[in-house]
């Protein structure tokens, strides 16, 4: 069975740990702003949001790219941006509606999660299981699945 | 079952790949016109970059891998439909037989009613031909003038400045990027190009190309409706698009700017589907339109194939958007950005950062979103469009503060 | 590597901003934050020098550990000559500031001169401007950061800045950043405010890399394994945060009440952690909303409270009906039992408020404690104090004066001088339960006796984070120790001292030491920077940075003679609790100190302990 990212907005602290474990696998260096989970502060709620991509079915991002780039692990699930294909044309960070591609200018190309190849480490970094790797039909991702289901252009039939 | 498929960009292709998992078993043919295998006209300006090579390009990158899904890829432009005897006819003589048909046919560059644009040295970017044409004349240091700033226009921008060529950028209207920009957002676009040494003439008509042969390799001389001359090596020209829909004509087939699509994906005549950059589908704001992206293509190649496989599948219609990267500098434009009545707009500007962000909202829902010198996150502007997402009390802390978007679509993404 | 290696120079009298490269040779014996910062300040500035004068330095120093995934690490320090003490102060904060200034390249940021007009500065990893402060001046922390966010078009800009009590030279302003973490102590939000720099924005991507990462990460996830089973970093903090300790210190009987009057609180319970996890009546929801990490921190002891709304604080003010930094230990002491007040809303009112507008709350709540007690005695009355009714116990008179404050208006001004200028202007100087100007924390030395000699010798001002012997005495880390007596206080106080100097200058909170020993942190540090730093050399480190401190304060000013705490603390005994019957041992322990440091009996370090420490 395939596993998934699971978030619990609940139990997150805000650390950032997660974001530290990401850009030190992806970049080598530990920096947040490279990071493909993002931890988002509510303020005045007291409430932190970890945030990435949930690795949907629809895959906006793979059917947008039009190099053939981003291509979909049968191990993980995951979408896996290929660097050495991606010409940074930028056309699936727009047409993910979760926002979860971000292009690098550093690289000159895209950047997305792709689930450290089934091994995610924000999930083992996080300090209070708020982020946890789990079977992909956990009730949790729901939230997020329904939310996919909205932006559908046109393919609930195939569900 | 025989399907086929005209014209092998994204949308065709998309298609193909489609029928060929979701009716196992069925003939697919996929009709190309050009000698090169299926590859995104998009990806063009990349090579002119050097970031690929040719065959980067290519919309799928296995060998083998039409014939490993079935799909017969044919050469060959249809010039003609026999409706009532399902066939495609094709130039040259040929026909191709059809139970059911997609035309993706795609679009092709406007050659804008000018003289000389015929002449050697003057070009489109839009096939890999094209392509291979303006590799060997956009040497560094050459003279190139661009006719035409707007979408397309811009990512060659991109391209030659990257070949490092001494550019000229003529646009007849006021503006750059002046139907995926507001006059705010294609003003920091021109005064960015400026910075970069690029020469742009907005509000400036190219009247006349002359062939002219003083010695050294610039042997055009662009004329323009202010005068002035330019000597050129190259001239690339980016006026616009039309959809390929000519070979229709007399088939019955119902056609606007593009071929007349319903919500799924089907043309006036039963068995007949339309996708991509041809086809005037259903939009987004409940009307009918030609949005030639990327994203758009895709979408239809598959909604299409799934309702020509008999599962019924209809299209919620196809949202504008487009991402630009103009020498460095990267624009976005979602929906309806222009706004107007009935709209609430949001902006910030800092336009000696280049950067600014546009809102336009329906009530609490946002409808259009325009942004520039922005990387992160930019998705969600789609995805709280196309969701209709009503922001509630987001709604006003986005008028404050447009920059809020990630935080308001997280809040809602887990509501 | 850890290091930036680059420190920014910020010139207000001219307006410049330069970037020079971080002095290594230093960053090897001072190691960074705050010992190399003190390094660099007390080679800058004349220690004579007015704290308010331009020619005081202020600097923002991060360590060579913040920016890592070592836990904790996010901190930074704002170093400089304290508005309260005239003493070297040096502030830690934690919060997301200290990672982003390391991540814009920066280990330091060193202010000079003073801004002709207000400005902040505004840096963009290498891009660093000064840029016009007036539609900030006169705003608030909150209002500032959120200002300054907008206006630059990105939430993830992190900000420090003062609020008005900064601008207006309330003398123990903070430097706040992220809403509610402050460097919080000895004035240095004053300091900032004097030299018209309002805020510091900053956003930084360029990452941060160490020495030996595969030794690092092993050394790093050992550490973390240890903060998570311990009952204290584990269990204890992020559960109750550091209010755990309201009740454990009450029982002790070393809850210093109403101006150290009393050795316990009645109300204590009432202003605790479990106070604050109960339901209240109106809305059935707990003060407490959830705990809260800085960044990197694995502990996570951050409080996030609501006040109730139908509180008279807020009921008709919604802009204080939201989620925040909430009661810390020290600030619940100092709001609720220095000042006799045991309502938990108005102690929480008056924390957003310190937050709100940057002033410290131990040392305000002391000095209400103060003002409190000349009230009391007719020394004050309402003609001084605008009307307020100032006796112990009113809830209404806190969170006035809080406002006030924060505003430096009325007769918050004056609380705003600190306890010391406060009593001595009242004639009644022995009132300030404080040491070289700076108000105590929350433990009272008869019941806690180590406590006594910590701040009476600690380089800030009475500070309990300079030798936080309180681990030892009453919770038994490392080890327990009686405390009522005296008897190896002195070397106690020593070695937290040492130890914590070097945890304060690696970048780390010194939290993690409720867990840790410098065993679990030299092998982080280690790893990370260039050099050798086992635990003996960290305590060097250490020891080399007190007397550094020690020896700024001497030539500033202050002698053996200020190492001394008020005549309450030595002279009246404890009324209840074990302590009861007990004065504070200060005469015993400091003589023993002195030796034990190397220094002379009037307590200036001897030479040889000076050129052992290569000073």
């Amino acid at each position: 069975m395939l596993k998934a990212l699971n978030i619990d907005p609940g139990k997150c602290t805000g650390c950032l740990q997660c974001e530290l474990a990401c850009s030190f696998e992806n970049e080598g260096v530990f920096n947040p702003s490279k990071s493909r989970i993002k931890v988002f502060n509510f303020h005045d709620q007291g409430r932190f949001v970890p945030y990435t991509c949930t690795q949907c079915d629809e895959a906006w991002c793979m059917h947008a790219c039009p190099v053939d780039a981003i291509k979909l692990n049968k191990g993980t699930g995951a979408k896996e941006v290929d660097s050495n294909l991606c010409v940074g044309c930028k056309v699936c960070t727009i047409a993910c509606p979760f926002g979860t591609v971000n292009y690098n200018s550093a690289t000159g190309k895209v950047i997305k999660c792709d689930l450290c190849g089934g091994d995610p480490e924000c999930a083992k970094a996080c300090p209070t299981d708020a982020i946890t790797y789990v079977d992909a039909d956990w009730t949790g991702l729901d939230k997020m699945r329904q939310w996919a289901a909205k932006t559908d252009a046109g393919q609930q039939a195939t569900h | 079952m025989t399907y086929v498929i005209i014209g092998a960009g994204p949308a065709g292709v998309v298609a193909a790949e489609t029928l060929a998992k979701t009716d196992k078993g069925a003939e697919i043919v996929l009709l190309g016109g050009e000698a090169d295998p299926p590859y995104s006209r998009m990806a063009i300006p990349y090579v002119l970059t050097g970031i690929i090579d040719h065959g980067g390009t290519h919309l799928r990158k296995e060998a083998g891998h039409y014939d490993a899904l079935g799909i017969t890829y044919r050469q060959g432009i249809a010039k003609g439909l026999d409706v009532k005897g399902r066939k495609v006819l094709l130039d040259g003589g040929g026909e191709q037989p059809y139970d059911k048909l997609l035309i993706a046919t795609g679009a092709r560059p406007i050659k804008p009613p000018v003289p000389g644009l015929d002449l050697p040295g003057v070009h489109h970017c839009w096939t890999l031909d094209d392509c291979r044409a303006i590799e060997k004349l956009a040497h560094e240091g050459a003279y190139v003038v661009l006719m035409g700033a707007g979408f397309i226009g811009c990512i060659i921008l991109e391209a030659l400045v990257e070949r490092g060529v001494k550019l000229t950028v003529v646009e007849a209207l006021d503006r750059m990027v002046p139907r995926m920009m507001d006059a705010t957002a294609g003003g920091l676009i021109k005064d960015w190009c400026v910075q970069k040494g690029i020469d742009v003439k907005t509000g400036t008509k190219v009247t006349k190309v002359e062939s002219r042969d003083v010695g050294g390799e610039d042997k055009l001389c662009v004329d323009l409706d202010t005068g002035d001359q330019i000597a050129a090596h190259l001239v690339v020209v980016a006026a616009g698009v039309t959809s390929n829909i000519e070979f229709l004509e007399g088939t019955g087939i119902e056609v606007e700017q593009g071929i007349r699509i319903n919500e799924f994906l089907e043309t006036s005549v039963p068995g007949v589907y339309a996708a991509g950059d041809c086809a005037q589908g259903p939009d987004f704001g409940g009307g009918f339109n030609v949005h030639a992206i990327q994203p758009t293509s895709t979408e239809h190649g598959r909604i299409a194939a799934l309702n020509m496989a008999g599962r019924v599948t209809p299209y919620q219609g196809s949202l504008q958007m487009n991402v630009l990267d103009t020498a460095g500098l990267i624009s976005t434009s979602f929906g309806d950005w222009e706004g107007g009545p009935g709209t609430e707009m949001a902006e910030v500007l800092d336009a000696g950062h280049f950067k600014y962000l546009r809102l336009n909202f329906k009530g609490d829902v946002l409808v259009g979103a325009l942004s520039l010198g922005r990387t992160d996150h930019m998705g969600v502007l789609r995805g709280l469009i196309q969701n209709r997402t009503h922001l509630g009390p987001w709604k006003g802390k986005l008028m404050e503060d447009p920059h809020r978007i990630m935080e308001a679509y997280v809040a809602h993404a887990y509501a | 590597m850890a290091w930036a290696r680059r420190i920014l120079r910020v010139d207000l009298t001219k307006g410049t901003c330069t970037h020079e490269p971080l002095n290594m040779e230093w960053a090897k014996r001072y190691l960074g934050q705050r010992g190399l910062a003190t390094k660099y300040l007390t080679e800058e500035i004349d220690p004579k020098v007015d704290p308010l004068a331009p020619e005081n330095k202020l600097i923002m120093a991060t360590g060579p550990l913040t920016g890592t995934c070592a836990s904790t690490a996010g901190r930074y320090s704002v170093i400089t000559k304290g508005a309260l003490t005239g003493a070297i102060a040096c502030s830690n904060s934690g919060g997301f500031f200290g990672n982003e200034m390391k991540n814009a390249g920066l280990d330091m940021i060193i202010f000079e001169g003073k801004a002709k007009s207000p400005v902040y500065l505004f840096i963009d990893n290498d891009d660093c401007r000064l840029l016009d402060a007036s539609d900030y001046w006169g705003t608030s922390v909150w209002d500032t950061e959120e200002g300054i966010k907008e206006r630059h078009g990105d939430p993830q800009i992190r900000v420090a800045s003062i609020g008005v009590s900064g601008e207006k030279g309330v003398k123990f302003a903070c430097v706040v950043n992220d809403m509610h973490r402050a460097a919080g102590r000895s004035g240095v939000g004053t300091v900032m405010g004097s030299k018209n720099l309002k805020a510091v924005a900053l956003r930084g991507t360029k990452g941060v890399a160490v020495n030996d990462m595969p030794a690092f990460l092993k050394a790093v996830t050992d550490g973390k394994k240890v903060l998570a089973e311990n009952a204290v970093t584990g269990q204890g903090l992020p559960a109750y945060g550091t209010q755990v300790l309201m009740n454990v210190i009450n029982e002790t009987g070393a809850l210093p009440t109403r101006n150290h009057r009393d050795i316990q609180f009645e109300g204590a319970s009432k202003i605790s952690a479990e106070a604050m996890a109960e339901p209240r009546e109106s809305d059935g929801k707990p003060n407490l909303v959830r705990n809260a990490a800085c960044f990197g921190c694995t502990i996570a002891c951050g409080r996030v409270s609501t006040i109730d709304r139908t509180h008279y604080t807020v009921a008709d003010r919604p802009q204080y009906q939201i989620a925040s930094g909430g009661l810390e230990y020290e600030a619940a002491w100092a709001l609720g039992a220095a000042t006799g007040v045991d309502d938990l809303d108005a102690l929480t009112f008056a924390n957003f408020i310190c937050n709100e507008q940057g002033f410290d709350p131990i040392s305000f709540g002391a000095t209400v404690g103060a003002a409190m007690e000349l009230f009391e005695d007719g020394v004050i009355t309402p003609k001084e104090t605008g009307g307020i009714e100032l006796n112990f116990g009113s809830a209404k008179a806190l969170t006035d004066l809080a406002e006030l404050c924060g505003k430096g208006e009325g007769f918050g001004a004056e609380i705003g001088l600190g306890s010391k200028l406060l009593c001595e202007k009242y004639g009644h100087p022995e009132l300030s339960m404080s040491v070289k100007g700076q108000e105590f924390p929350a433990y009272d030395s008869r019941g806690i006796q180590g406590m006594g000699l910590t701040y009476a010798t600690s380089n800030r001002g009475a500070c309990h984070l300079r030798s936080y012997t309180v681990a030892s005495e009453v919770l038994g880390i490392p080890e327990k120790t009686d405390p009522l007596v005296t008897d190896g206080k002195a070397g106690l106080v020593k070695a937290f001292q040492d130890a914590t100097a070097a945890v304060d200058s690696a970048g780390i909170c010194v939290f993690t030491t409720f867990a840790w020993t410098l065993e679990d942190i030299a092998p982080q540090i280690d790893a990370a920077c260039e050099g050798d730093w086992s635990v003996e050399n960290l305590l060097e480190l250490g020891e080399r940075v007190w007397n550094l401190e020690r020896r700024f304060n001497l030539a500033a000013g202050f002698t053996g003679k200020d190492d001394n705490l008020p005549k309450r603390l030595v002279k009246d005994a404890a009324k209840t609790g074990p302590a009861k019957g007990l004065t504070n041992g200060l005469d015993t322990m400091l003589p023993e100190y002195y030796e034990l440091r190397g220094w002379s009996k009037d307590g200036v370090p001897t030479n040889e302990t000076v050129s052992r420490l290569t000073l």
